[in-house]
């Protein structure tokens, strides 16, 4: 739905993205994580070309923006939605007001406009606050109503510019609920960039770690969680780092019960000492992270025995 | 001088004040408000950045603000007679007070644009608002509390400038209490003058805080 390819942008000397490709498919939630100045937000920019690269492409919905310029990119924009971490609301204008400035651009007629104004309130919980101005509603609400404005062109695609980091914990888990409802009921392919590991956690099918203007890794979580070394999964499941010298750290998905340690306890003359771990909910399932020190004769059979179940194991 | 004889006089110089700073302040707005548009449209970062023009803009800016009033007023007659077809009178001094505040007031416009939120005019762009829309919906409605300040502040300023229009035979309240008050050694009509003109300011004042904090919802 999005790709995005071979993308460099500079600012005088420094280069804010250094080649930088991803491909986002359609319907899934993918989020672009790393510390301020990554680049994550401008590449976020340059999706919908508020920032223009100075090389690559960017492709949404099978239309190269990086070709259009004037009117003809206004119209590709319309079908692109865009929430921002402080709101971006207009104070002159009224909840239903805000809602309805997309579609004024677009050029809808008044009645369809206060139609779909309404519609869209009610889709994320704000139907009976249209006549409020945005200084009356809580950071949450603000949200809401920038995601209602964002869905008023039936957009394709949602870009989320660190939509939850000016929220408190509870509201946070509120709008990653309703992104994720949008994203399953309209069928919303959602681009998102954050500093929260927890947002990754929460919603995304798929993630990409930046740093210094470059894309370090990036994939399907669940194929990310595989992956030997990964720092994506080091970021997820928080274990001391470095590990101990000696202990092996296993990586397992799918029923966190699984009677692991024990079972292989049993089956092979080694013993086991826990001495870190971590179960995480993730979007596509549980995944589960264990530190552990083994000794005994028989720990090489025991670890292949691991691998053989299908469990990461990365020894140390 | 009795109540009675500066009754009409009072009157007549009120009036004359309305009408010159009334007019010279529809003029200033319809001329001042798109030039501190264009001050922000075409700067460095702008909507549509023109250096060189904006410059150009400001320089001209500049140039207006610098002059007194007093000496813009002189020095603008033939322009004033080219307009008005004369260079004395209420309607006279309406040309060179618009000339004299368009400049002070574009300043205040531009200033109240910049203080519209970078962060809005861009959710706008990302929305596919064109430059004529982010104008006209995002930041004459944002900064519109912040410009009935400058019209305020800009009205005041025209009060104060509508005082020097006696040298051109414009009338007025400071017509008045210069030739009544000083001239004349009219203690009591010049205090009442100031009274009066103190009185109105502080009207215009108010009226236009109120204004400004009702269209303001932050």
């Amino acid at each position: 739905m999005i790709q995005v390819s071979g993308l460099r942008k500079l600012y005088g000397d420094t280069v804010a993205l250094d080649g930088v490709d991803l491909h986002v498919r359609e319907g899934e939630i993918y989020g672009v994580v790393g510390q301020s100045g990554a680049g994550k937000s401008t590449l976020l920019r340059c999706v919908n070309l508020l920032e223009r690269p100075a090389a690559g492409t960017v492709t949404v919905a099978g239309q190269d923006l990086t070709a259009l310029r004037g009117r003809e990119l206004n119209r590709a924009r319309q079908r692109i939605g865009m929430i921002h971490q402080h709101f971006a609301l207009l104070s002159s204008r009224t909840v239903a007001g805000n809602v309805s400035f997309p579609l004024e651009v677009m050029g809808v007629p008044r009645a369809e406009r206060r139609r779909r104004v309404g519609e869209l309130l009610d889709l994320v919980g704000l139907g009976g606050r249209g006549g409020d101005h945005p200084h009356q509603l809580s950071g949450g609400q603000k949200q809401r109503v920038g995601i209602a404005r964002a869905l008023a062109g039936n957009p394709a695609v949602l870009l989320s510019d660190e939509a939850t980091s000016a929220l408190d914990p509870g509201t946070t888990q509120s709008i990653l609920a309703l992104l994720k409802r949008l994203n399953t009921e309209l069928g919303l392919t959602i681009l998102l960039i954050t500093h929260e590991m927890d947002v990754v956690k929460t919603i995304c099918d798929s993630a990409a770690i930046m740093a210094g203007g470059r894309i370090e890794e990036s994939g399907p979580i669940a194929g990310l969680i595989r992956t030997p070394g990964s720092r994506l999964t080091r970021e997820i499941f928080p274990l001391p780092d470095p590990a101990p010298a000696g202990s092996v750290t296993l990586t397992f998905t799918g029923d966190p019960r699984q009677a692991l340690v024990s079972e292989v306890v049993r089956k092979f003359d080694v013993d086991v000492s826990i001495l870190g771990g971590s179960i995480e909910e993730l979007a596509g399932g549980s995944v589960g992270r264990l530190r552990v020190a083994l000794a005994g004769e028989e720990v090489p059979s025991a670890l292949a025995y691991l691998r053989e179940r299908g469990l990461l194991v990365e020894t140390s | 001088m009795t109540w009675d004889e500066m009754a009409p006089l009072l009157w007549e110089g009120t009036w004359q004040t309305a009408v010159m700073v009334g007019w010279a302040a529809v003029f200033t707005v319809l001329l001042g408000l798109p030039l501190g548009v264009a001050l922000v449209v075409f700067d460095r970062g702008g909507l549509r950045p023109l250096p060189v023009f904006k410059s150009a803009l400001g320089l001209i800016v500049n140039v207006g603000r610098s002059l007194p009033f007093i000496v813009l007023m002189i020095a603008i007659i033939p322009f004033t007679r080219l307009v008005v077809g004369t260079t004395i009178g209420t309607a006279a001094v309406v040309v060179p007070l618009t000339v004299g505040a368009v400049p002070f007031f574009a300043r205040l416009v531009e200033t109240a644009l910049r203080e519209v939120d970078r962060d809005v005019v861009q959710a706008a762009q990302a929305m596919g608002a064109g430059r004529a829309a982010i104008v006209w919906k995002v930041l004459l409605p944002e900064a519109l509390p912040g410009i009935v300040a400058g019209v305020t502040v800009t009205v005041v300023a025209l009060i104060g400038y509508s005082a020097m229009a006696g040298t051109i035979g414009g009338g007025g309240l400071g017509d008045l209490a210069v030739r009544y008050g000083y001239q004349r050694f009219e203690t009591v009509l010049m205090i009442v003058t100031v009274v009066l003109l103190i009185v109105i300011v502080q009207i215009m004042q108010s009226l236009g805080d109120v204004l400004a904090r009702r269209l303001s919802h932050k």
